[in-house]
């Protein structure tokens, strides 16, 4: 084994010398510089949207509690170099005079917020500013909705418990305001030194106290571990994994975006490694057969080959990390003003798992034919056309699959995705084969009616039949893989981009009461708001499914305890929203009008494991109502529309006394009419949401942005699979080059030939890339993104013109050089 | 057996079936040499000489019959020990002359030695292109070289490792007469000098005719 060793290593040099292991190196390279600069750049970016996730806490770590927190906490995380903010919440009253208005009262210490900033304005409602810092003692910070009820100017004193204040700034914004409707009342600040003054805080007193922790990542784990294990009773942790609903299915669909542009590189990494190595084998055949003849053994040949693999894919590590960390870094240089600058360096995980996957590919790949190498019969020395036994297909097809699966899943561990892209690939795969050998076979028909060297170039793809099989299916998918990114990235990211448009309601306004309803609308109106859509509200408690009485009901998991819990809002539409997917059942009929039916969506089915044709009974303001579930919808909560667990039929609910609620968008020289709606309609709740929609618009565009830098490691995949399958017949050209101009052919009469080959073959692979790309893309946008997808021409015009141009002229040109060689030259080696 | 005896055949026959039918290639030959011999294995084209060396070579095995190299019996053999037996006691010469491309003269006269773990193989390869007059050729590439340069290159490998036996096919099948005949001296020089047995098969009546001994071969019957 050792001489076989120091025999590959010396071997190894000669074939890196003599330019046979180039392919094979450069589609290692690739694939691992692919690899790690997604890696190090996802890894990179998906930190950077954590930390982005981090500011709907103000925190990295929050702790909760209704008691005052132990000072050991802080003393504990002032050790571990974590910085940390003190936050009491509590409502209560504020006054002017003798007007009065209930608020949600926060105070807090210097440091607060620890994540984001707070925005202030200098008006109500007005355009708002970075705040720096936080109120000064004796000053106040109001919630523009409390400064229009008081009618009371910046400058003037208001009273909080015990103490005056002066209102120093409006507030517009907090980090941890709360995405959702839980603080309903409109917000003061006051400095944390101050609450003392205000007496409000008495033994007894209903107060929320909070602990804000951020700092160093692995502080932070660490820390929330210390936290869970010393925590009391009623002292409640809240980190990144709380946050919104809304925000987490944008950073899981920005998530999958990336890891589907990797996978792609990954994929065409993969054939042209299988392509390379084929062509590794065919070119050893002759020197495995000699060095047979010379005494080596089977085993040795196969070390020999083994070692230099191994090697090589050490060095095309060592080169392809390098080359994707320079990558990477290049990247954080561009998004520098993205990015934020206290971003962690890159992990070196990629590092392992682009090894790993080296080496899955050349099990998976470059195996096969080598365990084919090394049974070449050594009596070929003799005769030519002995070459060894193919493999039985199992091994060569389970060893390619398995070595597939196991790199997609490492790198994505979605088995879904993972088990979609290789379906689509293999199904592409299949299909191109076959129209493949449809092409071979009807390219004998057209070759009546051309010229010479269009004759030719036809005649060589039925002539090299499997070969040409081969060939269209790895440009075919080369192409797809680029299609997809090219064309069908771009429409799935408007897409998205169209799921969240700029005008998408930033403003929600609930509570309203029927009898105000009207006045509202024409306020809107008035106001240059349109007429939005209002949703009818009635809160509701569920009793009893399919007779179970709610209590008795056996649930897992506390959203399932809180929709039997909690009071639910209930709505009634006559027809299906627009962001709304019917997945089981049907919709409304005129007949169903008033009819005990319910709509249910997919998380509360899935909760409450409700299937159609259950009965759900609710306690509707002290009326009993018992309704039959006839179907599931899937809701889209990122298109910020108002959304309803369970919706009914128009009139069943009509008796029951509700409220409705609305949304709407205002641009920001429209919010100053928010002061007059509050003060005309003090009852109604207005929540601002414009600060979630920026936050997630602003994922969107990374997102996408680095989608497009994946996309052009992917691109670099796509050229070594056209050079790998160039080279694979570079030897038979050289040949037949050869014998064409020794025959009186002239070289551009060969080169048209073999232009016509690359063009036609091109033209396939294009077509059957469109027709795949135009597939995988709607499955991909229904099942992985819940997205319409819109067939795009230009994918077809793209596919057709990219194929032919691109495989023609790369074709022919890296062909040239085989053209060109004087046809003795080449015979003389033959 | 004799000890001086160091190739045997006994009633080889070598019979592949292709979906014609079965097809005898080589019928019941037999043939043994002794140390020292020079042997030309006769016919024309298609008669079954290619099919015999390989037999005799332990390249292919026989359908019926046994080989001995040196007294191992190949047939009981697997590739590897055939390959072990050909590492120790055989060299070949051939027609196409069959030197890897992307090596140089020299690392092709070194092949061998590497591949029987030998520690001074450069310097043996070196003193073996040396006799073969090549010495200023050491670091050219076979594509640099003339037909009967080639040639002398794998002359040299085929010697280098000192072997009891020498197979060659068609060495002088490629080149002109006036090298043919200088590459037939400095292959039959060589044997005479390294004292080792040559089985050669030519259908060149001349080469032939300086063997010691004429082996002819028609439809895969000996028939001289």
């Amino acid at each position: 084994m050792i001489s076989a060793i120091r025999f590959a290593l010396r071997n190894l040099w000669r074939d890196i010398k003599s330019g046979e292991l180039s392919v094979l190196l450069l589609a290692l390279t690739v694939a691992v510089l692919s690899l790690t600069a997604v890696g190090f750049f996802t890894s990179r970016i998906s930190q950077a949207v954590a930390l982005q996730a981090t500011e709907v806490l103000a925190a990295d770590l929050r702790m909760e509690s209704p008691h005052p927190i132990p000072q050991k906490y802080f003393d504990q995380a002032a050790r571990r170099g974590l910085k940390s903010a003190k936050v009491i919440s509590f409502p209560t009253a504020i006054f002017r005079g003798e007007a009065n208005q209930l608020a949600a009262l926060n105070a807090v210490t210097e440091t607060y917020p620890l994540r984001g900033h707070m925005r202030i304005a200098d008006v109500p409602f007005g355009t708002a500013r970075i705040a720096a810092g936080i109120p000064r003692p004796g000053e106040v910070w109001l919630d523009a909705r409390i400064i229009a009820q008081l009618d009371v100017p910046l400058g003037g004193t208001l009273k909080i418990g015990a103490a005056d204040f002066k209102v120093a700034e409006v507030l517009d914004y907090r980090p941890d305001q709360g995405t959702g409707f839980v603080n309903l009342a409109p917000a003061a600040l006051i400095n944390f030194a101050d609450i003392g003054a205000t007496q409000l805080i008495q033994p007894g007193s209903r107060a929320n106290y909070e602990a804000l922790f951020a700092g160093n990542a692995e502080a932070v784990i660490a820390f929330r571990e210390y936290l869970a294990a010393e925590k009391s009773a009623g002292e409640r942790l809240r980190d990144i994994e709380d946050s919104s609903r809304q925000l987490n299915s944008a950073i899981d669909r920005a998530s999958r975006f990336l890891n589907l542009a990797s996978l792609a590189s990954v994929l065409l990494s993969a054939v042209a490694v299988a392509m390379g190595a084929r062509r590794y084998a065919a070119r050893h055949i002759d020197t495995v057969a000699l060095m047979k003849c010379m005494g080596a053994s089977q085993s040795f040949v196969l070390w020999i080959s083994v070692v230099e693999l191994t090697i090589l894919a050490l060095f095309a590590v060592a080169l392809g990390s390098a080359l994707g960390f320079l990558a990477q870094d290049g990247l954080a240089y561009l998004l520098k003003d993205l990015v934020r600058s206290d971003l962690p360096r890159a992990s070196l995980q990629p590092l392992p798992i682009a090894l790993v996957t080296v080496l899955a590919m050349l099990i998976g790949f470059a195996l096969p034919p080598l365990l084919q190498l090394k049974s070449t019969p050594p009596a070929r020395v003799l005769r030519k056309n002995m070459s060894a036994p193919p493999l039985r297909y199992g091994v060569s097809y389970v060893l390619a699959l398995a070595a597939l699966f196991a790199i997609l899943w490492s790198l994505v561990r979605d088995t879904e995705l993972v088990l979609s892209v290789m379906a689509g690939a293999l199904g592409v795969g299949l299909v191109l084969g076959l129209a493949g050998f449809g092409l071979v076979r009807l390219t004998t028909r057209f070759r009546g009616g051309v010229g010479i060297a269009w004759r030719y170039g036809l005649a060589n793809v039925s002539r090299r039949g499997a070969g040409s099989v081969v060939q269209i299916v790895a440009f075919g998918l080369g192409l797809m893989v680029l299609l997809l990114l090219a064309v069908v990235r771009g429409d799935l990211l408007a897409d998205w981009r169209k799921s969240l448009p700029a005008n998408v309601p930033n403003n929600f306004m609930i509570n309203i009461r029927p009898d105000e309803r009207e006045a509202l609308e024409a306020f809107l109106k008035a106001h240059g708001l349109g007429t939005p859509a209002m949703y009818p509200m009635v809160r509701a408690r569920m009793t009893a499914v399919n007779g179970t009485p709610a209590a008795d009901l056996k649930l897992k998991g506390d959203s399932a305890k809180n929709y039997v819990e909690r009071e639910q809002n209930l709505t009634w539409s006559r027809n299906l929203m627009d962001d709304n997917q019917l997945l089981e059942g049907r919709w409304w009929t005129d007949a169903d009008i008033g009819k005990p039916l319910v709509s249910v969506s997919s998380e509360y089915a899935e909760s409450l494991h409700l299937k159609l044709g259950d009965h759900l009974s609710f306690d509707v303001a002290g009326e009993p109502l018992k309704v039959e579930v006839t179907s599931i919808r899937k809701i889209r909560w990122d298109s910020f529309r108002p959304n309803f667990f369970l919706v009914f039929p128009p009139k069943l609910l009509d008796g029951a006394a509700g409220t409705y609620m609305t949304a709407v968008y205002l641009t920001p020289a429209q919010r100053p009419a928010l002061a007059q709606l509050v003060r005309q309609f003090p009852t109604v709740s207005v929540f601002d949401v414009d600060a979630i929609l920026r936050q997630i618009r602003e994922i969107m565009d990374r997102a996408s942005l680095a989608v497009q830098y994946v996309f052009l490691f992917t691109l670099a995949a796509g050229v070594v699979v056209l050079l790998a399958a160039v080279q694979a017949t570079r030897d038979e050209r050289r040949y037949e080059s050869a014998m064409l101009r020794t025959f009186g052919a002239s070289r551009g009469t060969v080169l048209q030939g073999v232009a016509a080959e690359f063009s036609a073959l091109g033209f396939l692979s294009g077509t059957l890339a469109a027709f795949g790309a135009t597939g995988i893309g709607w499955l991909v946008a229904q099942r992985l993104f819940s997205l319409q997808f819109s067939l795009d021409p230009w994918l077809w015009v793209i596919g057709l013109v990219c194929g032919t141009v691109l495989v023609g002229l790369s074709g022919t040109l890296a062909t040239r050089s085989v053209v060109n060689t004087p046809p003795v030259v080449t015979l003389r080696e033959d | 057996m004799s000890e001086s005896i160091v190739l045997e055949a006994n009633n080889v026959s070598k019979t592949v079936v292709s979906p014609e039918g079965s097809l005898t290639i080589l019928a019941d030959v037999s043939l043994s040499v002794a140390a020292g011999e020079t042997l030309a294995i006769v016919g024309a084209s298609g008669a079954g000489k290619s099919t015999l060396l390989a037999l005799l070579a332990g390249l292919d095995t026989p359908s019926t019959g046994k080989v001995l190299i040196a007294g191992t019996d190949l047939t009981l053999l697997d590739e590897d020990g055939r390959a072990a037996v050909r590492g120790k006691h055989v060299g070949f010469v051939f027609q196409s002359f069959h030197l890897i491309p992307s090596l140089t003269a020299l690392e092709n006269v070194m092949l061998p030695l590497e591949l029987s773990g030998r520690r001074d193989a450069r310097n043996a390869a070196r003193a073996a292109l040396e006799q073969v007059g090549l010495t200023p050729r050491l670091s050219h590439y076979p594509k640099q070289l003339s037909g009967g340069e080639q040639q002398r290159v794998a002359i040299a490998r085929a010697f280098v490792t000192h072997p009891a036996l020498l197979f060659a096919d068609e060495p002088t099948g490629n080149l002109d007469t006036a090298t043919g005949q200088k590459i037939t001296d400095l292959l039959f020089h060589l044997n005479r000098t390294m004292k080792s047995t040559l089985v050669l098969v030519t259908h060149d009546r001349t080469l032939a005719a300086r063997c010691g001994r004429t082996l002819q071969l028609d439809a895969g019957h000996r028939i001289a």
